[in-house]
């Protein structure tokens, strides 16, 4: 197709507003990633922008060191994990359910989940139901609340349907349960639906910092979001004049460290796993994305 | 569950067990977790005390709503929600669509799927990281955009960006266009590759440039996609934020601008223990969320698309 003059001058203009708008979404995470491997000192001297100037690993070195920010971690790795297989797991088996036309009441059973999305309790009644099941304070409340999504549910169950009948006939015919059919045969072919769900629980669960902040008080519970958030308030504090254990701590110990450069180090921890899974999954959830949006 | 006294209908329900056994387990799931708390809200009409629970609490009427609308921040709190959400609604829900349609024109593939990893990135960051980045850049001492304005002469003292408070809604617009554009265009863009190319073929042949293209073809032709997004997005009106605010607005300098009725909810209920008064907040607001959404789906109605 050839472009008029008028066409072309859009056409330039376009290239260079998405090259420009593709700086601004990388320079704050390259930022950080710079900083958290500039010596502390030599950062608060300003004008880091593009290079570090002083390059250390002694930022990481201290983070790994702190037995807090590493028992986060953890705590954080065995939430995704956990909460992720339950969540896809029991997630997959409603939308099957769901997917049978066959199934006795079937359409109040809808209802009653899709009102779910447009109305809830709110924070302060959900914070007393966790406190009354005696959830307060414990591993799993980092883990069971999220374990239905409804709208995932919805994606799910919209893939199940689409599936041609043949694929299941067969099996039942062959005297298979509805639950042989599932494990045997929809899980299998599900692979890409299933992976993307995976992957957006998995992120959620990694980001989630609120939960930590609304039901845990224990240090050795914290998830690395909300423990993070702990350290950067207190940093703003210092900043301010009060003081902060952990950084000041490291502060104290070792004089090239700053509480930005440990916290710039924290918060790379914190993202890395997460940046890494993404562009293998991309195409995955690209087409994940369109299930969830296409309407039934 | 009258129906099921019905004999025949209780024998086809245990006739199918497996099936109902699939389902049960995520309906037992939903109602603790979902509806318990909406049962909850009756703490909303008491004064609740926790040592007597909501079954024993005494009736308080409508007196905590009474006192929201009567609150010294009340005003303040319902117009940032409302400036906030409707900044989020001009600001914030275009600006994929936007991106989709500039992205349409890219012809390069390999430039295309660049821009397309870089812009999905932030999405996958949580608000936590992304406030980290936001203080880091935006610091008095040495952050990036004060060292830039002062190279180019633009300011000659650095300024504190993040505790002045007419600078607030600015800021969280923009970090929000920032974390949310390049998610939000996926939907979009596959609503443009939709689009039946022989429309723009009998376009072009008639003379129309390809901006002319875009507003009488493109823009109409997904209409209904935006239409059912902004649904949605009315129907959060009332929710201007909650994640990226609190994070945001860690100086109470801020308030001001920043207090929005989630943001009050939380402070009011979780830090200073109101609980009473915190669940009407948030009931109100459910309310007129919900009294939002069944208006815009019963408008949208009227141009054939609808979210139920």
């Amino acid at each position: 197709m050839r472009l008029s003059l008028g066409d072309k001058m859009m056409q330039r203009s376009i290239y260079l507003l998405l090259a420009l708008m593709s700086v601004i979404m990388l320079y704050p995470f390259w930022n950080a990633l710079v900083i958290s491997f500039n010596q502390g000192s030599d950062t608060a001297l300003g004008g880091i922008t593009l290079w570090p100037r002083a390059y250390t690993l002694e930022n990481y070195y201290i983070v790994f060191q702190d037995h807090r920010l590493l028992n986060s971690f953890m705590i954080t790795i065995l939430r995704t994990l956990s909460g992720t297989a339950l969540s896809v797991f029991f997630t997959a088996l409603l939308a099957y359910g769901m997917s049978k036309k066959t199934l006795l009441f079937r359409k109040q059973y809808m209802v009653f989940f899709m009102i779910t999305m447009f109305f809830s309790g709110g924070l302060i009644p959900s914070y007393m139901l966790i406190r009354s099941l005696g959830m307060l304070d414990t591993f799993w409340v980092l883990v069971i609340p999220g374990i239905i999504s409804v709208y995932n549910m919805i994606v799910i169950r919209t893939f199940f349907a689409a599936l041609p009948d043949g694929l299941e006939e067969s099996a039942k015919m062959d005297g298979c349960s509805n639950y042989g059919i599932f494990f045997r045969i929809v899980i299998p072919v599900s692979g890409p639906v299933l992976a993307t769900i995976a992957l957006f629980t998995a992120v959620g669960y990694w980001n989630d910092w609120f939960t930590g902040a609304i039901y845990i008080t224990k240090d050795d519970l914290l998830p690395i979001q909300t423990l993070l958030r702990q350290i950067m308030n207190s940093n703003i504090m210092t900043e301010i004049g009060s003081s902060n254990a952990i950084a000041l701590d490291h502060m104290n110990r070792n004089r090239t460290i700053t509480t930005k450069s440990l916290t710039m180090a924290t918060m790379m921890i914190a993202t890395i796993p997460i940046i890494l899974t993404y562009p293998f999954l991309q195409k995955y959830f690209v087409k994940g994305v369109l299930i969830g949006s296409l309407k039934e | 569950m009258k129906a099921a006294v019905k004999p025949g209908l209780w024998k086809k329900w245990t006739n199918q067990l497996d099936l109902q056994s699939m389902v049960w387990p995520g309906i037992i799931f939903v109602a603790i977790f979902s509806y318990i708390p909406m049962y909850g809200v009756v703490m909303a009409f008491q004064q609740y005390d926790i040592f007597n629970g909501i079954l024993e609490s005494p009736w308080a009427g409508l007196m905590h709503f009474r006192m929201f609308f009567e609150a010294p921040e009340f005003w303040n709190v319902m117009r940032n929600t409302i400036v906030i959400s409707l900044l989020k609604l001009i600001i914030t829900f275009p600006a994929p669509i936007l991106l989709a349609l500039m992205l349409n024109e890219v012809g390069n593939m390999g430039f295309k799927r660049f821009v397309q990893t870089v812009s999905y990135l932030p999405y996958f960051l949580s608000w936590v990281i992304v406030s980290g980045f936001v203080f880091s850049l935006l610091s008095v001492d040495n952050g990036t955009v004060n060292f830039l304005l002062e190279r180019l002469n633009l300011i000659q003292e650095p300024v504190n960006f993040l505790a002045v408070p007419e600078y607030f809604w600015s800021i969280l617009v923009s970090v929000n266009v920032w974390k949310e554009i390049g998610f939000g265009s996926i939907v979009y863009l596959a609503a443009i590759a939709g689009v039946d190319p022989a429309m723009y073929e009998a376009a072009s042949i008639d003379g129309a440039s390809r901006f002319k293209q875009i507003f009488s073809i493109t823009l109409p032709s997904i209409s209904p996609v935006i239409i059912i997004f902004m649904i949605l997005a009315i129907g959060n009106l009332l929710s201007a934020g909650f994640e990226d605010i609190l994070l945001l607005a860690t100086n109470p300098i801020l308030r001001p601008y920043s207090d929005v009725i989630d943001t009050y909810v939380y402070r009011v209920g979780i830090l200073n223990a109101r609980f009473s008064y915190a669940t009407a907040v948030g009931l109100f607001k459910a309310v007129i969320s919900v009294i939002l959404l069944v208006t815009a789906n019963k408008i949208a109605r009227k141009a054939d698309v609808s979210l139920w």
